[in-house]
């Protein structure tokens, strides 16, 4: 194997791992890539989006099938967040509150933890393929 | 947290914090832009609050 062919395939390593870490635990893809500020105010920042919506009676309920295609989207911008997402469903969170006065902030601040999740996991992608510098 | 205005707060201010690290490289602009991003969050939501209060269904 060439010189070349051999930095092209640990730099496609490199990036399916930055990837991969990104989606897994928010912030995570960074910190492997060595940029560990943004990696913790972005993995600190998402967790805590996260975490206060299940603290406010978020439903984390897996929709999987088109009968509902809202319910579709809403589940998967849920799972964006990665690792989190199935350890607060483990823990007994998948059902939520529906009568809580808070139900409908929770659904909206786990939601967007997952969007934002997914953003995150893109730049670290962007980072490790050298698009992105800092 | 039944505070509607504190769930608004920390919402625009976490939010914010993820677009600044995201979208600007050095220290000065991520302030920059979090500050202009949270200030703009809130701000709208206070004014389309206000605005459709008279229509409250």
């Amino acid at each position: 194997m060439s010189e070349v062919t051999a930095t092209a395939t640990r730099d496609a390593s490199r990036t399916m791992a930055a990837g991969l870490l990104a989606w897994v635990f928010p912030g995570l893809g960074h910190v492997f890539l060595g940029r560990r500020g943004k990696g913790l105010v972005l993995m600190g920042s998402i967790l805590a989006l996260f975490v206060l919506g299940v603290l406010m009676d978020s439903r984390l309920q897996l929709h999987l099938g088109l009968e509902d295609p809202l319910a579709l989207l809403f589940s998967a911008a849920q799972m964006g967040i990665g690792a989190p997402y199935v350890i607060a469903r483990l823990l007994g969170y998948e059902a939520g509150l529906v009568t809580s006065p808070t139900y409908e902030y929770g659904n909206t601040f786990t939601a967007v933890a997952g969007l934002l999740n997914i953003l995150v996991l893109l730049d670290a992608l962007d980072t490790a393929r050298g698009v992105r510098g800092k | 947290m039944r505070s509607h205005l504190l769930n608004l707060l920390l919402f625009a201010g976490l939010v914010s914090t993820v677009f600044a690290t995201l979208l600007r490289d050095t220290t000065r602009e991520r302030l920059r832009f979090g500050l202009m991003a949270f200030a703009a969050f809130v701000l709208s939501t206070l004014v389309i609050g206000w605005l459709t209060n008279p229509f409250p269904r």
